[in-house]
């Protein structure tokens, strides 16, 4: 278990977590993790075998309800979109999935 | 007018028999903050218009016996999204979100006809220990404004600590209520996870999560507690259990005779002298109350916080997950296409101990580490669960220190995220086992005159046994009668 922390490793997963780093903050961020990361370590020592994992303390299980729709007003509506960064005719707008301006590249 | 030396009770005897009325009370919020925030900055937003209109109308209607909290001022941590009045998380990522809806703990406060004064601040997303993580300002601490109040719940205990306002909600993920709570001569409780609905509770680890509440005194602790718990039919993890008057039986009847507190030893390793000190004496007087006390071990303390910051990291990195620049929040300029809408919005919008927990988060559930640690975290996470269960089985209550300092200087942990971790060491684990613990003001320290925190935790569901606990200490110690020089 003892995983040690690289700069590479570090853009992987800033890469699975949608997030980019300069080369400066990579040079910050790394040591920081690896260090947490060695701290994590500590957990192989512990003798887990048998345990079952525990994921929530909460007994309340498959909670259901009716699936009812419920009418929302304009005044609601406009209040929700009012959020959104940009907006067209009533509706979220979000820019092109894929870049058209490289030639679809991506 | 400052709320020092008052409690819920007694201003709701006041407003009934209209010695005082509810504007009254809202101004003299509203001018405390006025008098005290420029140097404590709790506040993020404040709710004046729509506080003093709700006031006049509770003035005009009357308020009646079974009111108790109609006209009281409270504050609400901005990770609680309240309708129409800016909710940020302390993120750049929410600047200025008006959530189109009130969280349930926020309408059953409306409900009873508390007055909202505004929101305070936290770390980012509640994620660190000194409010230094927000986007917006360091909230300081009203005993030594050179300190931090603690965190995440930093705006909520310092608005109650600087007299602004009666209680403030606060929400506890590992700590984040009673650290604050004990670096400020605070009261905060952690109830048991799913006691309080989390709906409108702005996600942070969803399995370590809950809402809970800073007052002065123990006793509006458990009026607003019987205020804002039970089940929600629109969070599936508030669980359908009773909720008693927490307060009734808090008068002085009370006592602790008989009652059997365990202190773990591991509590009591490694915290600093000035405040074992403190803890040792209050231990000493529970037992001169009639409390039996004995030492226990909870073995596996120690991994408590690498578990946590596993697990918690993991579970945030999920849920945040959904700020994403599209529905609502900051977007980023210059973007080319969709996924460097998520990528440049989220680089931009989140800081840096955000980006460090998603980082370990998602590490943690990546492929080929999630069994060395997501799931190892898991597996310890029960042991620390059981091993609770074991003491619980002969004792009533565990009590201990809350942190193992006091409040630590403004900028003196925030470059070493380890070390600001291990804060979290005597709280962390009640989140995990899902207890609940409060910390109560058991002193000063003789080193730097700072409030230290007593933590009493009980069986799960059962508040009222610290409460009672809680208030017969309080009632027997003036600490709590105490208040910061400010303004």
């Amino acid at each position: 278990m003892a995983e040690q922390l690289d700069r590479q490793q570090v853009e992987h997963v800033a890469d699975l977590a949608k997030l980019s780093f300069t080369d400066a903050e990579l040079a910050k961020f790394t040591p920081q993790l690896e260090e947490i990361v060695g701290l994590f370590n500590d957990l192989a020592e512990v003798d887990t075998t048998g345990v079952e994992p525990m994921t929530t303390p909460t007994t309340e299980v498959n909670v259901m309800r009716e699936d009812v729709a419920v009418q929302s007003s304009d005044e609601e509506r406009k209040a929700l979109l009012d959020n959104a960064p940009e907006t067209a005719n009533g509706l979220i707008k979000v820019p092109a999935i894929i870049d058209e301006s490289e030639d679809g590249e991506e | 007018m400052t709320f020092y030396g008052k409690d819920i009770s007694g201003l709701h005897a006041d407003l009934v028999a209209k010695k005082v009325s509810a504007t009254e009370l809202t101004k003299a919020a509203f001018d405390r903050i006025q008098a005290t925030d420029d140097q404590v900055q709790a506040f993020l937003a404040l709710n004046k218009e729509a506080a003093l209109k709700q006031a006049a109308e509770l003035d005009q209607a009357g308020i009646a016996a079974d009111q108790l909290l109609a006209g009281i001022p409270l504050a609400i941590k901005d990770n609680i999204v309240t309708k129409g009045l800016t909710t940020t998380a302390a993120s750049k990522i929410l600047e200025n979100f008006k959530p189109v809806y009130d969280a349930t703990v926020v309408e059953k406060l409306n409900k009873a006809g508390a007055i909202t004064v505004g929101k305070v601040n936290l770390d980012e997303f509640a994620m660190g220990s000194s409010t230094e993580n927000s986007a917006f300002q360091t909230t300081k601490n009203p005993w030594d404004l050179t300190r931090v109040p603690g965190g995440s719940s930093g705006g909520s205990a310092a608005a109650v600590a600087a007299g602004d306002v009666l209680g403030a909600l606060g929400s506890d993920t590992g700590g984040s209520i009673r650290m604050p709570a004990s670096f400020t001569g605070t009261v905060g409780m952690k109830p048991t996870y799913g006691r309080v609905s989390r709906w409108g509770l702005i996600a942070f680890a969803s399995s370590f999560d809950q809402i809970g509440w800073l007052t002065q005194t123990v006793k509006d602790n458990a009026i607003l507690m019987s205020a804002i718990a039970g089940l929600d039919e629109r969070d599936m993890t508030s669980a359908n259990q009773m909720v008693p008057d927490f307060a009734a039986g808090l008068n002085d009847q009370a006592d602790i005779k008989g009652m059997k507190i365990a202190v773990p030893r591991e509590y009591m390793e490694g915290v600093d002298d000035d405040v074992r000190e403190v803890i040792e004496n209050s231990l000493k007087h529970l037992e001169s109350l009639g409390a039996t006390i004995d030492e226990v071990s909870l073995p596996h303390t120690k991994y408590g916080v690498p578990a946590y910051y596993i697990l918690a990291s993991s579970e945030a990195s999920s849920n945040l997950q959904r700020f994403d620049g599209i529905r609502y929040g900051f977007r980023a300029d210059d973007v080319k296409n969709l996924e460097d809408v998520y990528v440049k919005t989220r680089s931009q919008g989140f800081g840096d101990e955000v980006k460090r927990r998603i980082m370990l988060g998602t590490f943690s559930l990546s492929a080929g580490f999630y069994d060395a640690y997501f799931n190892k975290a898991a597996k310890v996470r029960r042991l620390i669960a059981q091993d609770f269960d074991k003491v619980f089985k002969d004792y009533d209550l565990i009590v201990g220190p809350t942190g193992t300092s006091t409040a630590f200087k403004i900028g003196a942990e925030i470059a070493d995220p380890k070390q600001m971790y291990f804060n979290d060491v005597l709280t962390v684990t009640l989140n995990m086992a899902g207890l609940p613990g409060m910390s109560i003001p058991a002193g000063f320290s003789k080193d730097n005159k700072m409030p230290v925190g007593l933590q009493l935790i009980g069986k799960r569901f059962d508040e009222a046994t610290i409460y009672k606990a809680g208030y017969v200490f309080e009632q027997t110690t003036d600490f709590h009668k105490q208040t910061p020089e400010l303004g």
